[in-house]
């Protein structure tokens, strides 16, 4: 049995689902990301565990025992929320030693143990500020300190880096993935930034619509969306509607009037979603290009450059690595080409 | 436009710093002058100066007694205000929307009332032959009736009545202000409700209860129709003492020194008070 698990759970508002029939397993040590858009439920299925909001039905079990009879100040889970939520009356010692003296550990080893978690989250010379006087990312340590003090079985961060500026929030990143391997803990991170979710996580698992889509490594998620809605909500992608058509072995992509060797794919005949990813497609010469096309859109993005082109088959997103060479312009004509397993088929019809 | 950038902040509040200087500063500059002239029973006010009025107040004891129950009286009202105006704010504060808004009425209803209707409500509940000691006697609890009309009890209990909305007010926008979040984190690192609200709530709702409470301190230090209406000539209070020099004794700057001391008195213990809460809970404020 694995340590956390979350057995079909559910949660409605009177009519509205919010979480429906989610099935979670995570390891221990594991770091998992409850990836969505907003309202797709990932903050309702926190909540549930952390033990704010009660499940309509359905079960949370933890390190073998039933947390569903069990308030939210005896589950013992580190939490670090959105907002931080730290404690403005209290100095950074105060705060991270406040779950132990609810513990009612002693004040000499609730001491040493504060100095320590500060040490994880390199704090330990801002210990009697208080939260107004540091800045957001400071802010964000103290409280990832706090829920760590208490030794928790299980991490939950719920959106822990969106009110960093994007730089801070790289920072973070690879700060906040140290300090969780250093202190060993399980750790479910709730999130709607998909390179959060890839760049910390073990696993991802995608909700949509209360209800769980995708679970799988940050890579197999990107690089095999189950659906058009993961290709397109993780990274950027070009969604095109096809048709596939078997000849012999031979597989071929309709589109419009251009035939395109495709991929090996179990789907049926008939039509489907075309996924392709912007930094698959290469730029060429002439001859080897797969399809040729007038540059309508260009922007440059520092390491990258982001291009529109106009082609036979629609306009597509090209990405190209910033080579120190100056790109063609708005109007100048660029020849593509990608391999054809570069090309992801999904089946057409699904809800986005 | 010929006015400079400097200039226009102070053309902008022209109006209501013409309506304060004529409404407020004045009356209180003539009420200060008028403190230091001399009054002779025969002569009435004469425009001389001096400390006489000043030092009469400062050497009379019964002048330090009318002080010392006036602040008393507005002390112990600001303490009940906010031991219960705290607790009664936060269980509106968790109140489902609809309820918290009917609550809310039954709380600031009393504001919509004018103070003497109010305090004259209170007489026929505390008189001897009010409605308590009329029930109290009839159900054989008492033989004589409990005397609050007239007594310093009588004017808290109205007071309290009064000014118990500010309080409720002043404290409801300062739990507004707070993360609603750090409840949350104070429930998940292993706080109970009662710690919560002692560790948590409370230290984040003091400059409500201080601002609320500066409020119903210096209202009812200086209120005048409550004590007036309950407390009558035998329980004095420095506000109907004023009233009294002035309308009964017709000493004018006397009244007017009392008045002044009031003023300079009330404005210490607030600004005192505002310090010493300032300086415990100085992580709250900004």
């Amino acid at each position: 049995m694995a340590f956390l698990e979350l057995q079909a759970l559910n949660k409605r508002y009177n009519a509205v689902v919010a979480v429906e029939d989610f099935n979670l397993s995570i390891e221990r040590g594991e770091f998992v990301s409850l990836l969505g858009p907003s309202g797709c439920g990932k903050t309702t299925t926190l909540q549930m565990i952390a033990g704010f909001t009660q499940p309509t039905s359905g079960k949370i079990m933890l390190n073998g025992r039933d947390l569903g009879a069990v308030p939210a100040r005896k589950r013992g889970l580190g939490i670090v929320f959105q907002t931080y939520a730290l404690f403005p009356h209290m100095t950074v010692e105060q705060n991270v030693g406040f779950g132990l003296e609810m513990r009612n550990v002693p004040a000499d080893e609730r001491r040493r143990r504060v100095s320590d978690a500060l040490d994880l989250v390199h704090l330990s010379h801002l210990g009697d500020r208080f939260p107004r006087n540091m800045s957001g990312g400071q802010r964000q340590r103290v409280a990832l300190a706090r829920a760590l003090v208490i030794e928790p079985e299980l991490l939950l961060l719920d959106e822990p880096l969106s009110n960093l500026d994007a730089k801070l929030r790289e920072e973070m990143q690879l700060e906040l993935r140290r300090i969780q391997q250093e202190a060993g803990v399980t750790t479910l991170l709730v999130t709607h930034d998909q390179s959060e979710a890839m760049a910390l996580s073990d696993r991802v698992a995608v909700m949509q619509s209360g209800r769980l889509i995708q679970e799988d490594s940050p890579f197999d998620v990107y690089e095999k969306p189950a659906t058009s809605f993961i290709s397109t909500f993780l990274g950027k992608t070009n969604s095109l509607p096809a048709v596939l058509r078997r000849k012999g072995k031979k597989i071929d992509i309709i589109i419009d009037d251009v035939r395109l060797p495709g991929p090996d794919t179990d789907l049926p005949d008939g039509p489907v979603e075309l996924s392709l990813r912007p930094e698959r497609i290469e730029l060429t010469d002439e001859v080897q290009a797969t399809l040729s096309g007038d540059v309508v859109e260009r922007v440059f993005l520092g390491d990258h450059w982001l291009f529109r082109v106009d082609t036979p088959i629609g306009k597509l997103l090209v990405m190209q690595r910033n080579l120190g060479r100056r790109e063609a312009g708005i109007g100048e004509r660029l020849h593509l080409s990608w391999k054809p397993e570069a090309m992801r088929l999904l089946p057409r019809g699904e809800a986005s | 436009m010929t006015v400079s950038g400097k200039a226009t902040p102070w053309f902008l509040s022209a109006p209501a710093l013409t309506l304060f200087a004529a409404l407020l500063v004045t009356p209180l500059a003539m009420t200060f002058l008028l403190s230091f002239n001399s009054f002779s029973f025969y002569g009435g006010i004469e425009n001389t100066f001096g400390l006489e009025n000043y030092a009469e107040v400062l050497s009379d004891t019964y002048f330090y007694e009318i002080f010392g129950r006036t602040f008393l009286i507005a002390f112990i009202t600001t303490a009940i205000c906010a031991v219960l105006g705290l607790p009664e704010a936060y269980i509106l504060f968790r109140m489902k929307p609809a309820w918290r808004s009917f609550m809310l009425l039954i709380v600031l209803g009393p504001l919509l009332i004018s103070v003497v209707v109010r305090t004259l409500g209170w007489a026929i509940l505390l008189g001897n032959k009010g409605v308590i000691n009329e029930f109290l006697r009839d159900i054989g609890l008492i033989t004589s009736p409990i005397r609050m009309m007239y007594t310093s009890t009588g004017i808290v209990v109205a007071l309290v009545h009064v000014m118990i909305p500010f309080m409720i007010l002043a404290v409801w926008a300062a739990l507004q202000r707070q993360d609603p979040a750090t409840e949350r984190a104070a429930e998940s690192l292993g706080a109970g409700p009662f710690t919560i609200f002692m560790r948590i709530v409370l230290p984040q709702a003091m400059p409500g209860v201080l601002s609320g409470s500066l409020i119903v301190f210096s209202l009812s230090a200086s209120a005048f129709a409550t004590p007036a209406v309950l407390g009558g000539r035998r329980v004095k209070v420095v506000s109907t003492t004023v009233y009294d020099e002035f309308l009964n004794t017709l000493n004018w700057p006397l009244g007017a020194a009392i008045a002044i001391l009031l003023l300079v008195s009330v404005l210490t213990i607030m600004i005192a008070w505002n310090k010493l809460v300032e300086r415990r809970y100085s992580g709250v404020f900004e």
